[in-house]
């Protein structure tokens, strides 16, 4: 029992923090980005199943040989008001910890939920108003501004992808196919739900350098995957015009305000609004996060010197490994109580 | 006139375009004429369209914080709370911002780059 919580102890300090350094530092994700995706998962369930499991079985040591017997123990006396007096005081906190972090952790996974469902439903109300829909398909809208704008937002079957007049006007046909299909790839991969699993995480946790290490190398691999899905109909220079456009379109708008606005053959507004347009992307574009550039940065430099796909043996491992970093935990957890 | 989301779209578009606040019968009478001007089936309809669906149309449209009642007058006059230009601004600065508590709303095809960067990019543009 006490080995159990000292295992499980480190194992969460070692996910915590140099795992997570090491992996984000590595190069492989890039080859094998799916791969790694499953193992930053893995880091993520078996890092907070550790911690919780670690601080529980302490807790639960005098009380109990295993988890199931100590939870049992546990139960009679918040149930039935048994003696607690086996209990010592750092039992007592390390319990009452478990039992807070776990809470911690859901709350804050459904407040994501609902702060991204409420963003996004606001977001989704005003494009039914502002944008129109555009000839490249259903759940494609266009949106009067004149950076080069494309996103998707996310919504089941209400998903919608949007671009801007800016990226219309820029993009040869076979590029705004490729941007089209790198969107699609986030819907139909259901990439939301990892961006948002992943927002909780370090919401949640957000002095743990796991849960921002997490974080950044999943928006950086959803965007690899979504890449290689472009890659299987549009050609890798197309993709990377697309992307080289796009990046300095929005940064010359964002820096050099409303000289540069595009011209404004899709729009039914006058040059007032093009410039409030303008203007006020160039106040808030130069402030952008840190995190984003390398992403973009790490896209690039990969379409432009690919390198091999990981080896399926490599795969295999990470794999693996993956699976064993949940099941260890999990095992030590479930299993004494199941045989005892 | 189908749905209220395109009721509500038609509403806002006359609000935006025009300068003064409406009222409810004045949107009625403008969203007919409309409808009359595109001809065909759509024409009938628009005809049919009641001041109390407009009225509804203009509530949900207040609840979304999207347009004001004048509280002095009878009947009351309606108006956009920003113009269309505004909330497009709105919605760009939540794509193209990057508070990281909306990073998990939408996924862009390319996040914020640097000066330097963008200037890596467009060099590179020039050699393909």
């Amino acid at each position: 029992m006490f080995w159990t919580s000292y295992f499980l102890a480190v194992l969460a300090l070692v996910l915590a923090w140099p795992v997570p350094v090491l992996l984000s530092r590595a190069a492989w994700p890039a080859r094998a980005p799916f791969t790694a995706m499953v193992l930053w998962q893995a880091i993520a369930l078996a890092g907070g199943l550790s911690m919780i499991g670690a601080m529980l079985v302490y807790g639960l040591e005098p009380v109990g040989d295993n988890l199931i017997a100590g939870l049992r123990a546990l139960a009679g006396m918040v149930l039935y008001n048994e003696p607690t007096t086996a209990l010592g005081f750092w039992h007592l906190f390390a319990l009452s910890a478990a039992a807070l972090l776990s809470a911690h952790l859901v709350f804050t996974l459904l407040l994501t939920y609902v702060k991204i469902e409420r963003q996004r439903r606001r977001h989704r109300e005003l494009l039914a108003l502002l944008a129109s829909p555009s000839a490249d398909g259903p759940g494609t809208v266009v949106i009067n501004h004149d950076s080069p704008v494309a996103y998707c937002l996310p919504g089941g079957a209400r998903s919608v992808t949007v671009l801007s007049d800016g990226l219309m006007a820029r993009l040869e046909p076979a590029e705004l196919r490729a941007v089209l299909i790198h969107e699609n790839a986030h819907l139909s991969q259901r990439h939301d739900l990892l961006l948002w699993a992943f927002a909780a995480w370090r919401q949640a946790l957000p002095w743990f350098p796991t849960t921002r290490y997490a974080q950044l190398a999943v928006n950086s691999l959803i965007e690899m995957l979504a890449d290689d899905v472009a890659l299987r109909s549009e050609s890798k220079a197309t993709l990377i015009k697309a992307i080289a456009l796009v990046a300095g379109g929005a940064s010359s708008a964002a820096s050099d305000g409303p000289a540069v606005a595009a011209p404004a053959e899709a729009g039914s507004l006058g040059t007032g609004s093009f410039s409030a347009g303008s203007f006020s992307t160039g106040s808030f574009s130069t402030t952008g996060g840190a995190d984003s550039p390398r992403t973009t940065a790490s896209r690039v430099s990969r379409l432009l010197s690919p390198e091999p796909p990981l080896k399926p043996a490599y795969r295999a491992l990470v794999l693996a490994a993956s699976a064993l970093l949940l099941a260890a935990p999990t095992a030590l957890l479930i299993v004494p109580g199941l045989l005892g | 006139m189908a749905s209220l989301g395109e009721l509500e779209r038609a509403v806002m578009d006359l609000l935006w375009a025009g300068q003064e606040a409406a009222t409810a019968n004045t949107l009625r009478d403008l969203l007919a004429r409309d409808s009359e001007a595109e001809g065909g089936s759509a024409g009938h309809q628009g005809k049919d369209l009641a001041v109390t669906t407009v009225l509804t149309v203009l509530s949900r449209l207040e609840k979304k914080g999207l347009v004001e009642r004048e509280r002095g007058t009878r009947p009351h006059r309606y108006q956009a709370v920003s113009s269309r230009e505004d909330h497009t601004a709105e919605l760009m600065h939540e794509v193209l911002g990057s508070a990281p508590d909306r990073e998990a709303v939408l996924a862009r095809f390319i996040g914020s780059v640097t000066e330097s960067e963008a200037a890596t990019l467009r060099k590179l543009l020039g050699e393909h």
